[in-house]
């Protein structure tokens, strides 16, 4: 019996992407952001926020509530809801709900907004709830946090695939570039291959260069039918194709690889397109080592290949491979859930040809990936999207 | 104008023509107490427990609660401790007669002896060269027997050794004739206990306890200062606590003697 | 980091003494069955009852067949380093004091990949010789050492924080008067102890081994009667931030049913000696030591309490004396939960009949001295929790394990010889 084939999202399209400014530190809680975000979907939009009939809300942080308590906070009334605590995987699932029910007619209009508030004491309480195998298997071990737990796996991988810092540093390099053409990257100096690898270690081969700093902020975007946003006047970007995989190659006794490498041939053949054909890429950079991994598993190269990927390629908006083209978290900021949309926000401009400084010249196709919950010793959750322009 | 025994007495202890003696060991947990085979119930340590000290117990006041043997510190022997006297009317300390708490006492001397003999056993005939020097024991006195043991340190004032304690006291034959032929009140040693250390093994084991208190006789022990007192004439104030049935009471225990 | 555990110096007066934060405490209740291996020093894991695959982290239903039952088996302790990592600047304030902090990631050979503290001698694709100790906190973790070599435990700072080893540390044991003190004196200052302090009761009663105990430079007897509020009062005052091992040897050993002659002076003495003597301890010397958990290299780091095996399960033939060791130890398991807030942990180490006199008319096997002493020293040195030393201790252990009632039944109705 063969598998049936994935259905297209004919019909269904993201618009409005929006960003609010990110902040180090904020005193204002999680919903305070997303109601920031909420009020620039709708103003942008030009619709009242009654008229959206759905919320997808992606956050760490929103607790004693949840996306139904918020509807009431904002006054909303909506016939579809979602709640998606999942970290870098949470945008694209996100988009991925909201598209079906749009198409099938379940909601008009859904409001995605991934946010997190970071208070000085944010990161302490997050990890106290974290998850269940961390708390009994990890954070014991003085990983508090995932730098430990991904310093083991990018020592394996350097180990078994010759990749080297430099190699890392090359990524982290290009995406400070990038982000200083960004006004709201919180990074606004430029890094060069030298600082990188003088940086201190934190655990090694994790240096400080490799790590995202946590900070405030939120992203969203509206899922409507074409006709909608037509309607409404706003630019749109199509959903393509879309692919997540959880807990996969459980067998690896050491992650080397992500989910995206079951599926992505799914991902390619509902989009019609080969590797070549994206014109801008935004991984999912907790970690470059991890984004190296993205060029691998999603068909850019070979399994093993990523360094010698890197290394002949420019990553930079001008380049011969854009990638992170708003500077990504390693030099934007990661607003907790927030973090996972920021690649998908920006996709979205690039296709639209709306991304101003960062705009990739004649961006048609681009890729967004998510990859999240490093439960206990890899990260679970893996997810991409190839997102095309209106024409 | 009229002189009454009470004037006096108020006099002589205001104007301190009357020393006060104080014959008794600071009640507290480190002084040795009576060692019986273990497997016997013991004379256990006074337990001073703190109740509260100005402090969230009892803001504004301190009190200690006390546990303690009816046998321990300086202590009162009342005939019901002894099977001997188990039977006699007003054996316990609650039901004995109030004139018995304050007596005269003869205070024999054997410190020297005892110096040089800790097994040392206080005998007729040094109780008779005492009445040769100082008078007949009269009757209803009490007899101290003074060894200057309370001067010692605690492990040499309990003198412990393999085969028992090693501490002076009296032998059969002197407390008998105490009893029988001078009908004393009591005996009083410095000593753990009215008998010697020894006196298990003697031909009537712990002849002390056993004769004074088959005669209804009463025991005071651990007494101290004995060297302060005249051969003759102090006056012993011994009352113990007024415990029902008990067998015997920790004690502060005064002597009222002339000034020297 | 190899560092070698030096003599600590005298203490800067200039300075506050470093505080202790813990590392993490929470645990899912399922993980406790690490704590229960790990307490005893075994290497036991959790395996699904149905499939019998081994689960780490502990899990409540298994991946494989999605059996919904679990129970701790031991296995060998058995693995390969995947992975290395040394955490220069770890968020937590424990591991960032005490930086770098070595991690590794162990392929065991029973199957599950775990994450372990690692002696700096691991190295990627070494083979490990693996551990469950329990950490400062007082919970369980794993511990990886090189398999080739060993390693030297000693020179390792991790493995020093979730032991407590006695090497350059002043002890006190409260009750000299305990068989056991000489050999435990013998043993300790092998060990390399730097001081013992000998608590004596009663001074004015004879100690056969008084002179022995006097003659070691590093020995000193202090008067202690743990029956005395004022006394222990007194030494707390004296010594008490000057140790860093409590060992509490106290005992009042009366056998006898509830109707044997004088039963119930002797067990409420043996209560006061045992259950309020340790209260006593506890409440003058707890608050000193936990205060002290983090001072140094060498710190406060252990109280170990001596219990009769019969405190888990009594002989109605030692009514008295096992109901205060019960109660004692039932105190004991209080303290323990107070102590773990300050790094010091609780060792109770259970025993048959020793040597002692009182025990003269009990059936073989005893518990000499000599084995009792090596049972604390290496319950120390491994960092235990419990610690079951010689046949009957152990026997009454597993049959209370297999079948509590089983266990009372029997055990309460034994009768000794004599």
């Amino acid at each position: 019996m063969s598998k049936p084939t994935r259905q297209s999202y004919i019909d269904v399209v993201i618009t409005t992407p929006v960003t609010i400014p990110y902040s180090r530190y904020s005193s204002e809680n999680t919903t305070w952001w997303i109601g920031r975000a909420l009020a620039a979907l709708a103003g942008e939009a030009g619709l009242d926020h009654r008229d959206l009939d759905g919320l997808s809300i992606g956050s760490f942080s929103t607790a004693p509530d949840t996306v139904i308590g918020l509807t009431q906070h904002f006054g909303l009334s909506p016939r579809f809801i979602d709640f998606l605590p999942f970290g870098g995987a949470a945008a694209i699932l996100g988009l991925r709900r909201a598209a079906r029910a749009v198409q099938a007619g379940d909601v008009d209009i859904v409001a995605c907004i991934g946010a997190d508030t970071n208070a000085v004491d944010s990161f302490e309480e997050s990890l106290k709830s974290f998850s269940r195998f961390s708390q009994d298997g990890v954070f014991p071990y003085g990983a508090g946090g995932p730098n430990v737990s991904f310093a083991l796996i990018a020592s394996h991988y350097m180990r078994k695939y010759g990749a080297r810092r430099e190699d890392f540093g090359k990524i982290a390099v290009a995406q400070r570039e990038n982000a200083l053409r960004n006004p709201n990257a919180l990074f606004k100096v430029p890094l060069d291959l030298e600082t990188y690898m003088k940086a201190r270690a934190i655990a090694a081969p994790i240096h400080l260069f490799d790590c995202v700093m946590p900070c405030a902020g939120a992203e969203g975007f509206l899922v409507m039918r074409e006709a909608t946003a037509k309607a409404q006047g706003l630019p749109f970007a199509r959903l393509s194709g879309s692919i997540e995989r959880h807990n996969a190659f459980s067998g690896d006794l050491i992650q080397e690889r992500g989910g995206w490498a079951v599926d992505v041939d799914e991902l390619y053949a509902m989009a019609g397109l080969q590797p070549s054909q994206i014109d801008v890429i935004e991984t999912y950079d907790d970690y470059p080592f991890i984004s190296m991994m993205q060029f691998e598993d999603l068909g850019f190269c070979a399994k093993g290949e990523g360094a010698e990927f890197v290394r002949s390629h420019d990553l930079t908006i001008a380049g011969s491979f854009p990638h992170n083209t708003s500077g990504g978290q390693l030099s934007v900021g990661q607003a907790g859930v927030g973090g996972g949309f920021l690649g998908l926000v920006e996709a979205v401009r690039q296709v639209t040809g709306r991304a101003g400084a960062t705009q990739v010249a004649k961006a048609k196709h681009a890729m967004s990936c998510g990859f999240g919950m490093i439960n206990y010793d890899r990260g679970l959750a893996s997810a991409a999207v190839i997102l095309s322009g209106e024409s | 104008m009229t002189t009454s025994i009470q004037d006096i007495l108020a006099e002589a202890l205001t104007q301190g023509t009357l020393r006060i003696v104080d014959l008794t060991h600071t009640l507290s947990p480190d002084f040795p107490t009576l060692v019986l085979p273990p497997e016997f119930a013991q004379a256990t340590p006074v337990k001073i427990e703190q109740l509260s000290r100005y402090d969230a117990a009892g803001p504004a006041w301190y009190w200690n609660k006390l546990t303690f043997s009816e046998h321990t510190g300086t202590h009162f022997d009342a005939p019901a401790h002894w099977v001997t006297g188990r039977d006699l009317p007003l054996n316990t300390v609650d039901t004995m007669p109030l004139e018995n708490m304050i007596r005269p006492a003869c205070v024999i001397d054997c410190s020297s002896a005892c110096a040089a003999d800790a097994d040392y056993l206080l005998t007729v005939d040094v109780l008779k060269e005492w009445e040769d020097r100082h008078g007949k024991i009269p009757a209803g006195w009490w007899v101290l027997m003074r060894t200057d043991w309370y001067k010692k340190s605690s492990v040499d004032y309990a003198n412990l050794k393999a085969d028992g304690a090693h501490t002076p006291g009296p032998t059969q034959e002197a407390i008998q004739w105490l009893i029988e032929e001078r009908d004393i009140i009591g005996f009083g040693t410095e000593t753990i206990g009215t008998d010697a250390g020894q006196a298990g093994n003697f031909a009537l084991p712990f002849p002390a306890h056993s004769l004074l208190h088959g005669a209804g006789k009463y025991g005071l022990q651990c007494l101290t200062n004995l060297d302060k007192l005249p051969a003759r004439g102090a006056i012993i104030v011994s009352a113990p606590l007024k415990v029902l049935d008990g067998s015997g009471s920790p004690l502060r225990v005064l002597a009222l003697a002339d000034t020297e | 980091m190899f560092k070698p555990l030096e003599p600590p110096k005298n203490k800067d007066p200039l300075h506050r003494t470093r505080q202790l934060v813990l590392p993490p405490r929470a645990r899912s209740r399922q993980a406790h069955l690490f704590t229960q291996a790990a307490a005893e020093g075994r290497f036991a894991l959790p395996r699904c009852k149905t499939c019998g695959q081994f689960s780490v982290p502990a899990r409540d239903c298994c991946p494989n067949c999605l059996g919904g039952e679990y129970e701790l088996a031991d296995t060998a302790p058995s693995g390969t380093v995947l992975s290395v990592t040394e955490a220069d600047i770890p968020f937590l304030n424990y591991f960032r004091e005490r930086a770098p902090w070595r991690v590794v990631l162990v392929r065991l050979d029973c199957g599950p990949t775990v994450l372990a503290h690692g002696h700096y001698d691991c190295a990627i694709d070494g083979r490990a010789t693996m551990s469950l100790k329990l950490d400062k906190a007082g919970q369980a973790v794993f511990y990886a050492a090189p398999a080739e070599t060993g390693g030297d435990p000693l020179s390792d700072p991790q493995w020093r924080e979730m032991t407590a080893d006695p090497r350059h540390r002043r002890i006190l044991i409260t009750d000299g008067r305990n068989p056991v003190t000489p050999a435990l004196v013998r043993d300790l200052l092998q060990a390399g102890a730097r001081k013992i302090f000998v608590g004596l009761p009663d001074l004015w009663k004879p100690l056969a081994w008084e002179n022995e105990l006097r003659q070691h430079a590093a020995v000193q007897v202090v008067p202690l009667d743990v029956r005395s509020e004022r006394s222990v009062y007194e030494l707390v005052r004296a010594y008490g931030a000057k140790i860093e091992i409590l060992i509490n040897t106290a005992d009042h050993i009366r056998p006898g049913g509830y109707l044997a002659p004088g039963q119930l002076c002797h067990a409420a003495d043996a209560l006061d000696m045992l259950a309020m003597g340790l209260m006593r301890l506890a409440a003058s010397f707890g608050p000193v030591m936990a205060g002290r958990g983090a001072d140094g290299e060498a710190g406060a780091v252990a109280w170990v309490n001596l219990f009769s095996a019969y405190a888990q399960t009594p002989s109605a033939a030692l009514a008295g004396y096992a109901m205060a060791h019960a109660a004692a130890l039932n105190f004991s398991l209080s303290l323990r939960a107070e102590l773990a807030g300050g790094g010091i942990r609780v060792m109770n180490v259970f025993s048959g009949a020793s040597d002692s006199d009182w025990f003269q008319t009990m059936p073989q096997p005893r518990v000499t001295a000599r084995v009792l002493s090596r049972s604390i020293l290496d319950g120390l040195r491994g960092g235990l929790e419990d610690v079951h030393v010689g046949a009957v201790a152990e026997d009454i252990k597993e049959r209370l394990r297999a079948n509590p009632k089983a266990a009372e039944r029997e055990i309460s109705s034994t009768r000794f010889g004599g």
